[in-house]
């Protein structure tokens, strides 16, 4: 396109005019702003209760999906749970940063065994443990079970062994705890929510 | 109908109107400097619900943690220790967006719609219009919003929008274990800071008060204070914000001004056309020209 002088000083007056009369306010934007949308709106919200000390405040786990087969779900949120009596929704510093306790890449996700005398760390499998746990319990306790005191009194018990309960159980969890533990023989018997 | 879930009072350098006959109930915070413990829940809570994570960096010998405000973290804690007649006081306030009635952020905005005041009180940053100028920390009479290296865009506390337009309490509130923050409708946390003043009265505190400055119109974040006398102690508490004349200058003065000067540059071109004509230019001139661009 071949412009001239006076076309050119017309398409530069038009063009400011017209961004002038837009500044001044003849071309309004509409008053438009929307907030953030709700990340939890269709969230699978889960009952918890924080693992960090022996006050065992109630969250709300948020994670993605709907529980259906195919959808991966993944922890986006948790915050406190209004329900649970011991916090009423509130949460310390600690509890209001698990998120990053459950993304932590330092988290500790499968057992682990470091056999005497060596510096490295094993991943074994959770049936592994399970049987390595059974077996020490089981050799310690048939090596230490006491049946009678020194007085002869049957007593039936296990003392080399002892047992910390979490905080976070219920009632019921630490009646079967209790229960469990004692027809071992165990009187070592001790929980988190004490301490 | 609105076209958004919660109604807007104010936009940004925006001339058009919004809907206001719709009375929303304006919300609030209350901080209540005199049960904080200093615990930090509310910075983690904020970052957690916010998505934003502050670097680790260096411990300063000093409580705060981080050090300021930065795009990253919308809240934080500041201890101040304050000696008096023999006794410590630690005065420990968590520092924030105010959410002013007559917020200076958002008169100094020059960008359309990044600035937003919600008919329920909440002033928010939408970045996505952000220009990043940073008019809104120049404004702020809290000093508050940040600019984010990254993007160039400046972040603050949104008090929660998102949680508050589907009836939510802001994440700092709920997270709160001491019931330092309270959040509700701004009447109902000015009826509850009333019965903690007389508490503290109660308890000695001569002076104690809410700071709900007027200077910026009231705000929608205020704090119960032991000393409302001198706000300054707390940090430096401004005791008597308003929004910098030079805003108000500017904004009030210089824009129109300049404006109505280039509107009257238009109109007078116009009438100087109308009656002047445009420009004769003769035969010879022209043949003149049309001869050295055939050249």
């Amino acid at each position: 396109m071949k412009l001239n002088r006076r076309q050119f000083f017309k398409i530069c007056a038009a063009g400011m005019g017209g961004s002038s009369v837009t500044m001044m306010g003849f071309s309004p934007t509409p008053a438009l702003a929307e907030v953030r949308a709700f990340k939890l709106a269709r969230a699978t919200e889960t009952r918890n209760m924080c693992p960090y000390c022996s006050v065992s405040c109630g969250v709300l786990i948020y994670s993605t999906g709907d529980k259906s087969k195919n959808a991966k779900a993944d922890i986006i949120h948790i915050e406190g749970d209004p329900d649970n009596p011991v916090n009423r929704g509130s949460l310390c510093p600690k509890g209001a940063g698990l998120l990053d306790m459950v993304k932590s890449p330092n988290r500790l996700k499968f057992p682990e065994v470091r056999e005497p005398g060596s510096t490295e760390w094993k991943r074994i499998s959770w049936d592994e443990a399970i049987n390595r746990i059974a077996k020490h319990m089981k050799t310690d306790r048939d090596a230490n079970f006491m049946t009678q005191n020194k007085d002869g009194v049957t007593v039936n018990r296990w003392p080399t062994t002892g047992l910390l309960a979490s905080s976070a159980a219920s009632n019921e969890a630490g009646y079967l705890t209790v229960k469990t533990f004692r027809s071992l023989g165990i009187t070592a018997l001790d929980t988190q929510a004490r301490i | 109908m609105a076209l958004q879930s919660l109604d807007i009072a104010r936009r940004s350098a925006t001339t058009t109107p919004s809907p206001s006959v719709r009375q929303t109930t304006e919300v609030a915070k209350l901080i209540d400097v005199s049960t904080c413990i200093g615990c930090k829940a509310c910075q983690a809570a904020c970052m957690e619900w916010n998505d934003i994570r502050d670097p680790v960096g260096w411990n300063l010998g000093m409580y705060d943690n981080p050090v300021n405000l930065t795009e990253n973290s919308w809240t934080v804690m500041r201890f101040s220790e304050f000696e008096e007649n023999g006794k410590l006081e630690w005065l420990i306030r968590k520092d924030g967006c105010m959410h002013c009635a007559d917020p200076g952020c958002l008169k100094a905005c020059p960008a359309p719609g990044a600035i937003i005041q919600y008919a329920n009180g909440i002033v928010d940053f939408h970045e996505e219009n952000c220009i990043g100028c940073g008019y809104c920390i120049t404004g702020c009479p809290f000093n508050v919003p940040r600019i984010s290296k990254k993007d160039g865009k400046a972040y603050k506390c949104t008090l929660c929008s998102d949680r508050v337009a589907v009836g939510q309490a802001p994440a700092c509130v709920k997270a709160c274990p001491t019931g330092a923050i309270q959040y509700g409708s701004k009447e109902q946390m000015k009826d509850y800071a009333a019965t903690r003043v007389k508490d503290l009265n109660e308890r000695g505190y001569k002076n104690a008060g809410l700071y709900d400055p007027q200077g910026v119109g009231g705000t929608h974040v205020m704090y119960v204070l032991h000393h409302a006398d001198r706000p300054q102690l707390y940090s430096g508490l401004p005791a008597e914000p308003s929004v910098s004349p030079l805003v108000g200058l500017w904004k009030g003065i210089a824009k129109p001004l300049a404006t109505a000067t280039m509107a009257l540059v238009g109109i007078a071109s116009l009438f100087h056309y109308i009656t002047k004509g445009p420009n004769e230019v003769s035969k010879e001139t022209e043949k003149e020209v049309e001869k050295e661009d055939a050249a």
